[in-house]
């Protein structure tokens, strides 16, 4: 099985990097993660490096590589014609589904790495104290852990989206829309406790009573339990006779 | 010995019967071809074999191996074109191929050799490292086909292999296809549209209409039960005069008038030299005469006719 996952992420890779004309489509995908790597620590200072501003790019970047890679990597092998033939190899199912999502993962979470490596660079060329600027060590893991999971779930989104989906661009549209809806839902749900002072300040006492270090556990449980539900689904729905049906 | 068994195998979807409790077999290192209209059940038969799909009655053993409790097995054994190339074209002719080794895990130097003498062999050598998106069609489909041999399966699926290719293209593909099947001795379960195709390849036809087999044998035996040996006689004076003495032979089982020549059916394959004497003597203008057997797209007609 590990040989057969390592085959298929060996085409998924060859089909990522050396996909001529798709270079160009990369780049602009790559525009604003570096964009963000750049502005984001000139403008927070050595704050980039001590508070949780950095977690916004370990979100954002997955969110973005594997929301668009993985639904080309399923929903692209159905367009474009070329499941059947896959199917009819020797291939196991899930040395298939397992191959198509690590590939894809390791694609956004290793982006997502070098953009907070490149964030850090700009950061002490920008704001050089004197001595080097690194990530506080909770910083670090948290960046590095909730990066990993974000491109989890948003693979396994991903996957149960283009199982469903008869062209790329169908697939990407639906896991980007459900993906963002949380994003709205929190966002105006904290505009709406904000106006509400005695919602801010539950708010307050709320967040003010946890330790960075348990927030960020309480997301990565959250994360976690979603993406294993996800890929849960994903498995089941990821079956030879329903794929070939679904032609 | 058999290289394909399928004994009543049936396949439902939605209610509707797509394969129809068909039984054939088919002996190793055979071409067996299998024709039928479209939506005839061509491809689920493949699928089926494939076991890619489960029956909803019968089983299908292919090189011993049950189709459904032993799928993987068959799929390890077998190479497929199916209905589409199947064909990356993001990728270069060489990684196509690449990948697929690596599928059935041939060892590395197993894997240069075999791409380098598919390549060659279906001269396409030249241009394996060109993205496959830029070949032409019949190119994709020569190279789908090196893929379905690579790692020299002992039988292989190929649907429709020359559909849509210019005549050049069709002719190569057939050509690098009974080469390959020849050298290697492999088992090849062909579908196709071309009966010209299947005549020149297929050691044995089975035809299916609305998932049920309606002939299945030799191409010579299939077009010997549509129609026993014939005589075409091109020229002019084809008087009812000359009609009626040729009918009254007892050689001669009917006489039609096609396009200006005379087509006679014989009981049996028997001199026909008196016949043309005859249609001489009685004012005929001989200017050319044809032996012949009714082609398989006759057949294959006649049986679509049969069926309605």
């Amino acid at each position: 099985m590990k040989d057969d996952i390592l085959t298929v992420m060996w085409k998924e890779r060859k089909g990522l990097f050396r996909a001529q004309g798709r270079r160009g489509q990369a780049l602009l995908t790559m525009l604003s993660p570096l964009f963000l790597a750049v502005y984001l620590p000139y403008s927070a200072g050595v704050d980039w490096v001590e508070r949780s501003m950095s977690l916004l790019l370990a979100v954002i970047v997955p969110f973005i590589l594997v929301g668009i890679t993985v639904p080309d990597s399923f929903a692209g092998e159905r367009e474009r014609h070329t499941l059947p033939t896959l199917l009819a190899s020797r291939l196991p199912d899930r040395a298939i589904l397992f191959g198509k999502l690590a590939m894809s993962m390791l694609f956004g979470w290793g982006i997502t790495v070098l953009i907070l490596l490149v964030s850090l660079v700009t950061l002490n060329v920008l704001h050089w104290p004197g001595y080097v600027l690194l990530y506080k060590p909770s910083l670090l893991v948290a960046d590095l852990s909730v990066s990993g999971l974000v491109a989890l779930f948003t693979a396994g989104l991903g996957v149960f989206f283009s199982l469903r989906s008869s062209t790329v661009q169908q697939a990407q549209q639906l896991t980007m829309s459900v993906l963002l809806l949380p994003a709205m839902v929190l966002q105006f749900g904290l505009l709406f406790i904000l106006q509400s002072p005695s919602l801010r300040e539950t708010l307050n006492s709320t967040l003010g009573a946890l330790s960075f270090a348990q927030l960020v556990l309480i997301i990565v449980a959250v994360l976690g339990a979603a993406a294993v539900a996800l890929l849960w689904v994903a498995m089941a729905r990821f079956n030879r006779a329903r794929l070939i049906l679904s032609q | 010995m058999e290289a394909i068994v399928v004994e009543n195998l049936t396949k439902d979807y939605d209610g509707l019967r797509a394969v129809d409790h068909i039984n054939f077999s088919v002996e190793a290192g055979e071409i067996f071809g299998f024709l039928g209209p479209n939506g005839a059940g061509k491809t689920t038969t493949i699928h089926l074999l494939l076991g890619l799909l489960e029956p909803t009655d019968g089983r299908a053993q292919v090189l011993g191996f049950d189709t459904y409790t032993q799928a993987d097995d068959v799929r390890a054994h077998t190479g497929a074109l199916l209905e589409h190339t199947g064909v990356y074209e993001q990728l270069s002719a060489e990684d196509n191929l690449e990948f697929y080794g690596r599928v059935y895990r041939m060892t590395p130097a197993e894997r240069q050799a075999r791409i380098k003498e598919l390549l060659t062999q279906m001269d396409l050598w030249e241009r394996r490292e060109d993205r496959a998106a830029n070949w032409s069609k019949g190119m994709k489909q020569k190279l789908a086909l090196a893929r379905a041999m690579l790692h020299r399966p002992q039988l292989v699926f190929l649907d429709e292999p020359t559909a849509g290719l210019d005549v050049v293209s069709a002719n190569a593909v057939r050509e690098g296809l009974e080469a390959l099947a020849e050298r290697e001795g492999m088992t090849v379960f062909l579908t196709t549209h071309n009966m010209a195709e299947a005549e020149r390849l297929c050691s044995q036809v089975a035809v299916i209409r609305e998932g049920r087999l309606v002939a299945i044998g030799h191409p010579d035996d299939l077009r010997a039960r549509a129609g026993g040996p014939r005589l075409e006689i091109f020229g002019r004076g084809f008087t009812e005069n000359v009609l009626r003495l040729l009918r009254a032979r007892p050689e001669v089982a009917a006489i039609t008038m096609e396009n200006g020549h005379l087509e006679v059916d014989l009981t049996e394959d028997t001199d026909t030299a008196p016949l043309v004497s005859l249609a001489v003597s009685a004012g005929v203008e001989v200017q050319e005469v044809r032996r012949g057997k009714a082609t398989l797209e006759e057949v294959f007609l006649t049986l679509m006719e049969e069926e309605k």
